[in-house]
């Protein structure tokens, strides 16, 4: 052990390890033979596993999206890659008008066992349509889980549990955290189905809750104001749909403060769902400061460097966030 | 196209609406109890639907119910050449298939109904069926939605190496839809074992085809993306069903696509019991010349010419399918509903599995 394991890496393993163990597992996508488009987190996948199971793809999103929820109806665990959120959307209508509805509205007959996974791909002056985190738009759906992922262990085995989960998962990884490194773990096979926020760092004088990226942000937030003599707890969500606030009430229950970050727009976003789910099981008299969350100006992404500069959130930010709210600002 | 099967001829023939009113021709079928039972499941399907028809004029009826009057035939003589491991989609016109592969009578009546003992459970009502006794059968509404999960359970069925086929039903509407386009393109470049079968009844809800595309055939679409493809009259059971089962054997055997223009009319209107014929000048013109072209008088007439059936036996025939209609249908109203922890429970298989 003590191996060092990137988040990148951590996707690369979870693909070997389904392709090694499972004979019903394909991967399908456009990249998928080209490293430009998936980072490291699909090297020598076709050439090591074969390009019948490592397909390739026309440049079709809700096709070949489909095409994947069609395999998974007859026995196949196939995970479908769209390589930035914002093509994604074109293979909206499969994912949510024909995967997450299956299930229910056969009666629970049959089952759509696929995972989608969509890349979250900002900065870099990319703009409006190459920069979108809509995990919030699907997390809204019932029957689609959404898993976000925040850390390198967690890129691995929630991939995992995602494709051997018997219901459409929408996996998705960040960019911007592919080089993040932690220790590496051992490969657990974890049960979806049990999955949800946990607490990564344990601190009590306010809750930081976020998903994906933002979680990773919260977690080197909290590193750097125990320096300071602030203690920050961190709640990595890990799975956004189906929600579980209870870890987070809890939380906020001890800390009495509550700042909820999110990488994507602020209107009927993922950090409004996670005030409202824990407000609503706290008394005012348990908080000691107005909850508030953090997130993305409600505008498309621009391109300039300098209003790039001022769209994403920073640590910095989050960092000053949190001194304002323990000065009740 | 293949012009050995099909000449130019045939399909003016086709689409000129006052042609093909004669019986159709089956002299040469040599199993004649073939057609009596072709006629038997196109009449059950008529009076199925026509028993939903009534039901959703006075009321009873709630769910949206998409009728395929006088589509009988393509289903039916589509179905024919099906085995275990094929999968057939349908649409929100669906229940023509689930009918023809052998779905229940009575599983149906339930699940118009919203009743547990639906074939959906009493989930899905009309537009959501499903069916898995001999092979599979899936419905859905949305305009496309089943195209790329067709090619998608082709492409399992090609994995498997058991040589099930995939059956694609959708209207000629649905060729307008981008995905169809992403489909066909998908399907044939991955060779894919899978049968599109387009059932051109020449209305998308309220608009005739000629308001919406350059050209009333769609098989052109087939053309444009290297795909074998027929046209085919859609209210001939017997043409019907060769062309199927030439297209599903070559798909079954070279994993091929193959898409099936089949021309027919749908003698109600987009949805619910009305003929609608309010959309339109070339509706209300058509309809009658159509109702000429009706799938099952033209079998019957062709059976009662050639003395396999008589005018006596095809009476105490339909009296005998009218009485088990009325009773799938009566039972059918007593089933329970769901219970209320479904709406909850069944939103996750792994809550039902706990993998």
């Amino acid at each position: 052990m003590n191996n060092k394991i990137t988040y990148a890496k951590g996707i690369l393993t979870a693909h070997q390890y389904l392709l090694t163990k499972y004979k019903d597992v394909f991967v399908i996508g456009q990249g998928l033979w080209s490293p430009w488009y998936v980072g490291q987190t699909m090297a020598n996948l076709d050439k090591d596993f074969g390009r019948d199971r490592v397909i390739d793809s026309p440049v079709s999103e809700n096709a070949v999206t489909g095409a994947a929820i069609g395999a998974s109806i007859f026995g196949y665990r196939p995970i479908v890659v769209h390589p930035r959120l914002d093509f994604m959307v074109l293979a909206s209508d499969q994912i949510v008008n024909e995967a997450a509805k299956w299930t229910h509205m056969f009666g629970g007959q049959t089952k759509a066992a696929v995972t989608i996974r969509g890349i979250i791909n900002r900065g870099g002056e990319q703009g409006a349509q190459h920069s979108q985190a809509l995990h919030s738009w699907y997390a809204h759906i019932p029957g689609l889980k959404v898993v976000m992922p925040a850390t390198a262990n967690d890129a691995r085995d929630l991939l995992i549990s995602s494709v051997l989960s018997d219901d459409p998962v929408l996996y998705i990884d960040d960019r911007w955290a592919y080089d993040d490194e932690e220790e590496e773990t051992e490969i657990v096979e974890i049960d979806l189905a049990a999955q949800g926020p946990k607490v990564k760092r344990i601190g009590s004088d306010i809750t930081l809750i976020g998903a994906g990226y933002s979680a990773f942000q919260c977690l080197h937030v909290a590193d750097v104001l125990k320096k300071e003599g602030i203690s920050v707890e961190v709640i990595d969500l890990r799975v956004i749909n189906p929600i579980k606030h209870a870890v987070m009430i809890e939380s906020v229950k001890k800390t009495g403060r509550v700042l909820a970050v999110d990488g994507g727009w602020s209107n009927c976003g993922l950090a409004s769902e996670i005030l409202a789910g824990v407000v609503e099981a706290i008394n005012p008299n348990q908080l000691k400061s107005k909850p508030q969350r953090l997130t993305l100006t409600d505008a498309p992404a621009p391109t300039s460097k300098v209003l790039e500069e001022i769209y994403y959130t920073t640590e910095e930010q989050i960092i000053s966030r949190v001194k304002n709210i323990l000065k009740n600002l | 196209m293949n012009k050995n099967l099909l000449s130019e001829n045939d399909i003016t023939q086709i689409f000129d609406s006052n042609l093909l009113h004669e019986p159709i021709e089956i002299s040469n079928i040599s199993n004649k109890g073939r057609l009596v039972e072709l006629m038997k499941k196109m009449i059950s399907i008529r009076f199925v639907e026509n028993k939903i028809s009534d039901n959703v004029a006075d009321g009873t009826v709630k769910c949206p119910a998409h009728l395929g009057v006088g589509q009988e035939a393509i289903a039916v003589g589509l179905a024919e050449h099906l085995c275990k491991d094929d999968r057939v989609f349908g649409t929100h016109r669906g229940h023509a298939p689930y009918l023809a592969m052998g779905g229940g009578i009575y599983e149906l009546f339930a699940e118009v109904l919203g009743k547990e003992d639906g074939c959906s459970k009493g989930m899905g009502g009309s537009q959501h069926l499903f069916f898995n006794k001999n092979g599979y059968y899936f419905s859905v509404p949305i305009v496309s939605g089943t195209v790329p999960i067709a090619v998608g359970a082709a492409l399992a069925a090609k994995m498997d190496n058991k040589n099930g086929v995939s059956i694609c039903f959708f209207g000629d509407g649905a060729m307008e839809e981008g995905t169809v386009q992403e489909s066909l393109n998908f399907a044939k470049s991955h060779n894919l074992p899978v049968v599109f079968v387009c059932e051109n009844n020449f209305f998308a809800s309220h608009m005739h085809i000629l308001e919406r595309q350059p050209n009333q055939s769609v098989a052109r679409f087939a053309e444009a993306h290297s795909i074998k493809n027929l046209i085919v009259d859609g209210n001939d059971v017997v043409k019907v069903s060769n062309i199927s089962k030439m297209a599903i054997e070559q798909a079954r055997r070279t994993n091929e696509p193959f898409f099936i223009e089949a021309v027919t009319y749908r003698w109600k209107g987009h949805v619910g019991h009305r003929d609608d014929m309010d959309v339109g000048v070339m509706r209300s013109k058509d309809l009658g010349i159509w109702k000429e072209r009706d799938p099952i008088a033209r079998l019957e007439t062709a059976l009662i010419e050639n003395n396999i059936i008589t005018n006596v036996e095809k009476e105490s025939l339909y009296n005998e399918i009218g009485d088990l209609i009325n009773y799938e249908w009566e039972r059918a109203k007593k089933a329970t509903f769901p219970q209320l922890d479904v709406l909850e429970k069944l939103v996750y298989f792994s809550n039902k599995s706990m993998r």
